[in-house]
Formats: C-alpha cells, structure tokens, sequence
C-alpha cells in the first residue's frame, strides 16, 4: 500500500516536474549560458559600462527606498486602523487597499494625469501660486518610489494588519501588568512580535520594486534602472548583454531573498490566532478631528487616481494641453474601443491569452499542490522549490528567459519556437502567476484533515472519486481565489508583455503605452478604466462561482 | 498573617513601599451594553491569603479578577489596596503580579527575558535582573532554564515561568487565571502543592479564578462561589460545603442529591417513597427558623448502603456502580424520582441490585429554595 502510493506519486510527479524544469529553470539557464557565450566577453562589457553600473545602482536605491516609503505608510496605517475608532474609520478602511486594484501601468498614468507637467494636481498648484513654469517634475528617483509607495504599501498596510489581528492581547495585557508603558510596550513587545509580517511585506515591496518596469520606463527620463536597460539592449540587439543584465537582476533578487530570510531567521514561533481586543476610540476631542481630517486626506489621495482615469477617459483626444481640467468631453473614445477592430483587438487578446494562462495555472498548480500538501515522496522538496521559482525572478528575467528559450525549434535542445506567435504571452502569464496560484491552493489542502484522503480510500472510493469528492472540494477556495489572482494579473500584465508583445498579440497595457506615445490620453485611460472594469467583472464572477458551489 | 521577610529590596519604584494591605474589592458591577458581567460583588482577601473564585464559565469571574487587575474598570464600586482607592490606577502602575489563564508569555524572547521583562520595565539594571531572574527561575524549580526558547517549554514548564515572571517583581496582589486548567491530571495535582506554597511564601494577598472547586478546595484559604455575575457565598471550603447559604451553592459544590424537605429548626423530615425519616440539619446564617420550601443536601458520605431491607430506610435499585479507590460510590435509585450518591466500603451490590438507603448522624445542610 505505501509503495505503491508512493510509485503513484511519482508516476503524477515526473511529468509535472519535468514541465516545471523545462518552463522555469531551462529559460534561467539558457539566459545564464548566453550571458557566457563568448567568454567573460558580455561580463565585461556589463562591467565596464558605466550606464548598466548606474541601472545596478539606481534600481537598488529604489528598491531599497520604495522598502522605507512603504513601510512609512502602512505601518501606521495598520495601526490606525486595528487599534483605534475614529469617524471615518470604515470609508477608510475601505478604500486602503484600493491601489492594489490598479493595474501596474493604469497607476502609473493616472499618476502622470495627476502630478505629471501636465497633470491637475500641477497645474492646479501652478495656477493656485501663479507660476510660470510647473512646481515639480515627475521625474527621476523621487517620482519612481512615489509611484511605488502608492502601489506597494498595501502589502505592508496587508501584512501588518493581518499580524495585529492575530496578536493575541493577553501578551500586551501581560507587558502592562508587569509595569510596561505603552512605549515599552510597543518596543519590547508589539513591534517585535509583528517583524515577520514587517519583513514579509518589505521582501515583497523589494521584489516588486526591484522587478517594476512601468514606472521607471514612464518616469524614468534618462534615468537607468537594470529592466529598462534589458529591454533597451534586447532591442538593440545586444542580447549578450541584455542576458548578462538579466542574471544580474535575478541575482539581485535572489541576494534580497536571503537578505530578508537572514534578517528574519531568528524567528521560531508564530502568532497564535486569539485576537479579541476591541478597537479604542480615540479619547482626546482633538486627535479625533486631526485623525479624521488626515483620513479624508488620505482618502482622497488614495481614490483620486481612479477617478482621473475616469475622467480623462471622457477627455476628447489632443484637446487637453494647458487646462488644469480636460475641457472637452466624449463618448467617443469608448465608441472607438469597441467599434474599431484594431481598437478592440488587444482587448480580445488580453481576455483570452489571460484565461488560457489561468486554466493552466489551475490544472498544473492544483497537482502540484496536492503532491505537496498531502503525498510524501522523495521529490516533494524540489517541486515546492519549482512551484515558488517564479516568485523570486522579476517578470523581465522571466521575458527574457523565454525569448532565449522558445526562439527557434531544436528538438535536440527541447526548444520550440513561440516567440513571434501568440502562445509566448500565455506561457508568460503561466509561469509568473504559478506561485500565487500554488501557495493559495496549499494553503486550502493544508487546512483539510490529512486523514480525510486514508478514510476515503478505506472506504472504498477509487483513486479518481476520491479526487473528485474529497480533495477538489477542499482545495476549492484555494482554485477560486488563485485563479482569480492570476487572471487578474494577467489581464493587465505589462512587464513581460513588452519583452516579448507583437502587433498581433499585443495586450491591453501595450496599447495603452502605444496611445499614451501618440498623445491620445483619452483612449489610453478609456482602456485603463475598461481594463479595471476587467478586473472588477473578474471579481465578482469569482465571488457569485464561490457563492453557487458554497 | 503578615508579609513575608523578603531578601531583595523592592524594586518597583512605586509609591507605598511598605507591606501590602489586603486588596478588596466593594460592590463592583461592570456591564458590557445590556449585560451584567458583574453584579455588586464585594470581597476582601488579606496578605497572604488565597482566595479562590469559583464559577462555571460566564459567570463573570474573569471579569471580576481583570477590574482587580486593572483591565477593566467597574461601572459602579471600588478596588481598594490597603485601604487606598486603586479603582483607576491602569495595569503598569499596580505592581500586581499576574499569571494568565494561557500563560502570555512573549514568545519572541527567551524564558530568562520573558522573567527579566517586569524588571526591565522598571528600568533595574541588566545585571541585575538577570540575576534577579535566574533565582526567581530556581525558586520554581527550573535553575538553568533560562536561555531556553518558551516553545521549547512543557505546559508544567510554561507554568512555572510564567509564575516566576509575576514573582519577581515582588507584586503587592497576585492574580491567577485558571492556573491549573491547561495541566494534565497528573501535573495539575502535584502544582497544587506547589502553588499553595508559593503562595503562602509571597505573603500577598492572592485571587485566584478556576472553574475546578477541587483545585479551589486544594488551594485556597477561602473560596467565592460566583454565579451569573452575582456573588452567591464567601467562605472556607469546609463552609460551603457543609453549610451551603443556598440551593445554588449547594448545588455547585460537592456532589449530592437535594431533596424537597420540611424544616423543624434542628431538624428536617425528608420523606421518600412513604419512608420520612428526621435528619439533623446545619442552617446558614440569617435565615428564619421554618423555611417553608426548605432543601436538605443528601452528600454520598453521609449516607449508608445496605443490601438487607430495613423497617426505616429508603428503598431503591442500583442503577451505577463505580469504584473510586477504596470506596464504592453507588448510584441508587430511589422512589418519587430521586436519585442519590452513596459511598460504600463493601463492594458487594452490583448494578440491578435491590438495596436499602439511610442516613447517617449528619447534620446535613438545610437549603432555601
């Protein structure tokens, strides 16, 4: 019985892992092997080159600080809204995880709308105090990580609300009783206690920042960060060096990822989940107005961008130049989008190359997942390693892997070639989302009784009834959840797509790069808003599909 | 009794530096929206007294033990500490030493940290409270233990630290949350042994709460039976069990039958089955002399099992038969519905038995209804 179970696993197990070699770790050697094709030659030249030095440096510094900016907003914001009531509480709670429902490129062009030369928060201050010229420039460094912050401290603000949920408040109680003050408190105890979800949130700011590409490819002006530098030595041919750049992205990655690890080792226990204290209304009348006012603040910066978009979206093409406000308003940017076949192309490619991606992720990841979760096997540890892969590359290491791997047909070599076809971008999409989906479907089988599989089998189920009664149904809201994730973030992606988009498969974020070029603000935001209305849509098929099984 | 002679000064810095006065608490009533956790409950425990709150859960003796503590404040009434009205002063400033029913150790430091940490907040040097840690850490048994992970920790263990992280800070007033529920039968009846000692050593008074009155009975000076947010009865052990105040306590502690019974003062006549037989009987103070729905407490040590039928006694058929280690504890069932405990040194009967029931010398407690 255990052999033969284990025979089993494997006879799942070979196939999958040798779709994971093959997708995951082929492209990263291949990229590896092409970064020494003539030698240290394209080492070299990397080294001596004092642009690609620069990019190295500048996309560490904004790694690094768009970390710090983060943290500095969802901390506090964390606390805010887990230990005290306030008016205005609620309407801000909800709204704090609004930027996570931007698409990458969409935040970044509705921050151009805002604060850019031309934007309305500028000129709007320019107007305000008489300037002749605009009082800032969305540009360089400090433009990058402000875009960042805004998108990114949802998973600090995520993170560190979830820890303060789960902190069991006896553990305060037990610090004041013994004479602590609240300041103590929240040194000795609070604060430690809620590093891994500080750390978590930071690895993941730093990965994300570090891989970002809309917003220093939008705001960068001259400014080198390492994945603008790829695609700019890709495109001009330089793959060599493109390849060299690309391993030193990943390996950044990977350094930051032990960094982190490191920096967290010491932890060994976990925050048991008791909770039960209550949110405490700030007493003082004062502070209450301050929080207040400061959260409507908040409120408006946090919802502002969205409603830009919207706006401009109804803003007549080319007609917006020196106004603080778009002056004329149409329906004829939306009329456009769905009438005209070149309009509407990227949004037909965009849905199906998202969804062909998301059903793969589903098969391939809920077989993963169950290996992991429930079968003990010899190769157990290398698919987890497979599965979490793609998590710790940035999305233009990934791009660029797949344009050295799948470029010609070479069977000797297992290569096929995709680049130049349609299928490149699903493959894309697939393997950048496999983590995500994988890590929500562990988590649902681990949350089943192990035993339930052995009580099924003992009574008698098949192989296949089991799957299909027991083990499909417990991994359901991991399946609905993940899937949900990774169509989301496929149907906006970006950062692999302009590595490897061509005319005919271009997404809905190329094109609106391509409108944003030509100057047409009205219809790259109609295709932003469309484009959230996507993920909206998405949302709630998944929440009524969850709702009809339950 | 008074404090004990301590070895170390105190190191608190807290105003009244002298020995610590009994902590009471006076008609304290705290409500959360419509319900009363807590209704008018006063009690007094002296320094060095251990006094046990008693109550099945929801009864409000967590409640009453965290306004003692600090962590809530009472709507209504007061927490005094040697006469000083302490009803507002919060948690870090009581110098109460506390032992949480989970035991709240900070999981992120080490057990030596987790005793250190009272001490650290007073701000008493690093070599110091290591030092004063480590014998804390001895004092209960777990010398060398410090460095260790509170994970790595048995539950007696945890125990154990925890007690000594509420010690060392020499604390005016102990307070204990269910100390002895998370023990395992075993542990649990050795650190009853231990934790009265400990505490009697301190010499503070000690509030301890448990829902077991038989690790109240082990325990505890006195015991304050709670029910429903309401104070039902104080006493020693022997006084509630021999002298219930009521129905419910009686009830609530010890095993026995109550009975419908009429009350002649000294005497009460219980009549089961046509049989009445006359009983001596304790009555709790203050209530009058013919109680008209009087109850008396049939307790299993006071009644006597016999297999041959008698003129006199109640007659019935055993329904249960348990061995209890030297005694039999026999369930029998007797007419009119009742149903009665009673303890046997002969293990003879066997379940399905005919037997006759009769009462001992007594005095059995007399209950109102």
């Amino acid at each position: 019985m255990k052999t033969s179970s284990r025979k089993q696993s494997w006879r799942i197990a070979v196939p999958l892992i040798a779709l994971l070699l093959w997708t995951v770790i082929y492209p990263n050697v291949a990229v590896i092997a092409g970064s020494f094709e003539n030698g240290l030659g394209h080492w070299r030249e990397f080294a001596a080159s004092p642009a690609d030095r620069e990019a190295l440096w500048t996309s560490l510094v904004i790694s690094v600080a768009s970390v710090f900016a983060s943290l500095a907003i969802g901390v506090p914001l964390a606390f805010l809204l887990g230990r005290f009531e306030f008016p205005g509480r609620r309407l801000l709670r909800a709204v704090a995880t609004l930027p996570a429902a931007l698409p990458p490129l969409v935040g970044v062009i509705a921050f151009l709308f805002l604060y850019g030369e031309s934007g309305l928060v500028t000129r709007a201050v320019q107007r305000a105090l008489g300037m002749a010229e605009a009082p800032w420039r969305l540009k360089g460094i400090g433009a990058i990580v402000f875009v960042h912050a805004y998108t990114m401290y949802v998973y600090v603000f995520l993170f560190v609300s979830a820890g303060l949920e789960r902190f069991d408040a006896t553990l305060d109680e037990a610090a004041s009783g013994l004479g602590a003050s609240t300041w103590q408190r929240l040194r000795r105890v609070t604060l430690p206690l809620l590093m891994p979800a500080v750390a978590g949130s930071a690895l993941l700011v730093f990965m994300n920042a570090l891989g970002s590409f809309s917003a220093p490819y939008v705001f960068g002006g001259g400014l080198r960060v390492l994945s603008t530098q790829i695609l700019a030595s890709k495109t001009n041919g330089a793959m060599g060096l493109a390849y060299v750049e690309t391993t030193v992205l990943a390996l950044s990655a990977v350094a930051g990822l032990v960094l982190f690890r490191w920096l967290d080792r010491k932890r060994r226990y976990t925050l048991a989940s008791k909770g039960g204290r209550s949110r405490r209304m700030i007493s003082s009348r004062r502070i209450q107005i301050l929080t207040t006012i400061a959260s409507a603040i908040i409120v408006i910066a946090l919802v502002l961008p969205h409603l830009m978009v919207i706006l401009v979206s109804f803003a007549r093409d080319g007609a917006w130049t020196t106004q603080v406000l778009p002056p004329e308003y149409t329906l004829e940017n939306y009329r456009r989008l769905f009438t005209e076949s070149e309009l509407w192309k990227p949004i037909t490619n965009s849905v199906s190359m998202a969804l062909i991606a998301t059903a793969a992720n589903l098969v391939v990841c809920f077989i993963a997942a169950y290996l992991i979760v429930l079968r003990r096997f010899g190769a157990r540890g290398l698919l987890e390693l497979l599965v979490a892969l793609p998590w710790a590359i940035p999305a233009t290491a990934i791009a660029l892997g797949l344009a050295a791997t799948f470029n010609r047909n070479d069977l000797l070599t297992a290569r096929v070639l995709l680049v130049g076809t349609f299928w490149i971008l699903p493959l894309a999409y697939f393997i950048r989302d496999i983590p995500l989906v994988a890590s929500a479907v562990e988590s649902s089988l681990r949350q089943m009784d192990a035993s339930l599989e052995d009580a099924a089998r003992g009574l008698g189920a098949s192989w296949l009834m089991t799957m299909r009664r027991v083990i499909l149904p417990a991994a359901r809201p991991g399946l609905i959840a993940g899937g949900l994730l990774a169509a989301v973030t496929a149907v906006g992606e970006f950062v692999a797509s302009v590595v490897l988009y061509t005319h005919s498969n271009r997404p809905i974020s190329m094109e609106i790069l391509a409108q944003l070029r030509a100057l047409a603000f009205g219809t790259a935001a109609a295709y932003s808003v469309l484009l959230i209305f996507l993920v909206l849509l998405m949302t709630l098929a998944a929440r009524s599909f969850e709702e009809r099984l339950a | 009794m008074t404090a004990a002679p301590r070895g170390v000064a105190r190191s608190d810095g807290q105003e009244d530096g002298g020995v610590a006065g009994a902590l009471a608490l006076n008609g304290v009533t705290r409500r959360f929206g419509e319900f009363t956790a807590v209704d008018n409950v006063s009690f007094e425990v002296g320094p060095g007294e251990l006094l046990a709150l008693v109550g099945a859960s929801g009864s409000g003796k967590t409640t009453t033990l965290r306004m003692a503590a600090g962590y809530e404040t009472p709507d209504v009434g007061t927490v005094t500490l040697g006469g000083k009205d302490i009803t507002r002063v919060p948690p870090e400033r009581r110098g109460f030493g506390m032992v949480f029913q989970h035991y709240a150790l900070f999981p992120h430091m080490p057990v030596e940290d987790n005793v250190a940490f009272g001490l650290e907040a007073r701000r008493v040097s690093k070599a110091d409270r290591l030092q004063k840690a480590r014998a804390a850490l001895a004092n209960v048994g777990l010398e060398g233990a410090g460095s260790r992970a509170i994970q790595s920790l048995s539950g007696g263990e945890q125990q154990r630290v925890a007690l000594a992280r509420a010690l060392v800070i020499e604390p005016r007033a102990l307070l204990l949350d269910e100390p002895l529920s998370n023990l395992d039968p075993t542990l649990r009846h050795a650190m009853r042994d231990d934790l009265r000692a400990m505490l009697r050593r301190v010499g503070v008074p000690a509030l301890f709460v448990t829902h077991d009155q038989e690790d109240a009975f082990a325990v505890a000076d006195r015991i304050a039976l709670l029910k429903a947010g309401k104070l039902l009865q104080v006493g020693t052990p022997e006084e509630l069990y021999n002298a219930p105040a009521s129905r419910e306590v009686a009830a609530f502690i010890g095993r026995g039958s109550i009975v419908p019974a009429k009350d002649k003062e000294t005497t009460a006549t219980v009549t089961i089955g046509g049989v009445a037989r006359d009983l001596n009987v304790t009555r709790p103070k203050g209530i009058p002399p013919h109680v008209e729905n009087a109850f008396v407490v049939l307790r299993p040590d006071a009644l006597e099992l016999s297999r041959s039928p008698g003129v006199l006694a109640w007659r019935g058929r055993i329904t249960n038969r348990r061995f209890a280690g030297g005694i039999v504890v026999y369930r029998v069932q007797l007419a009119d519905g009742v149903s009665v405990d009673v303890e046997s040194q002969s293990g003879d009967a066997r379940e399905e038995d005919n037997v006759s029931i009769s009462p001992l010398k007594g005095p059995f407690p007399l209950v109102p209804a």
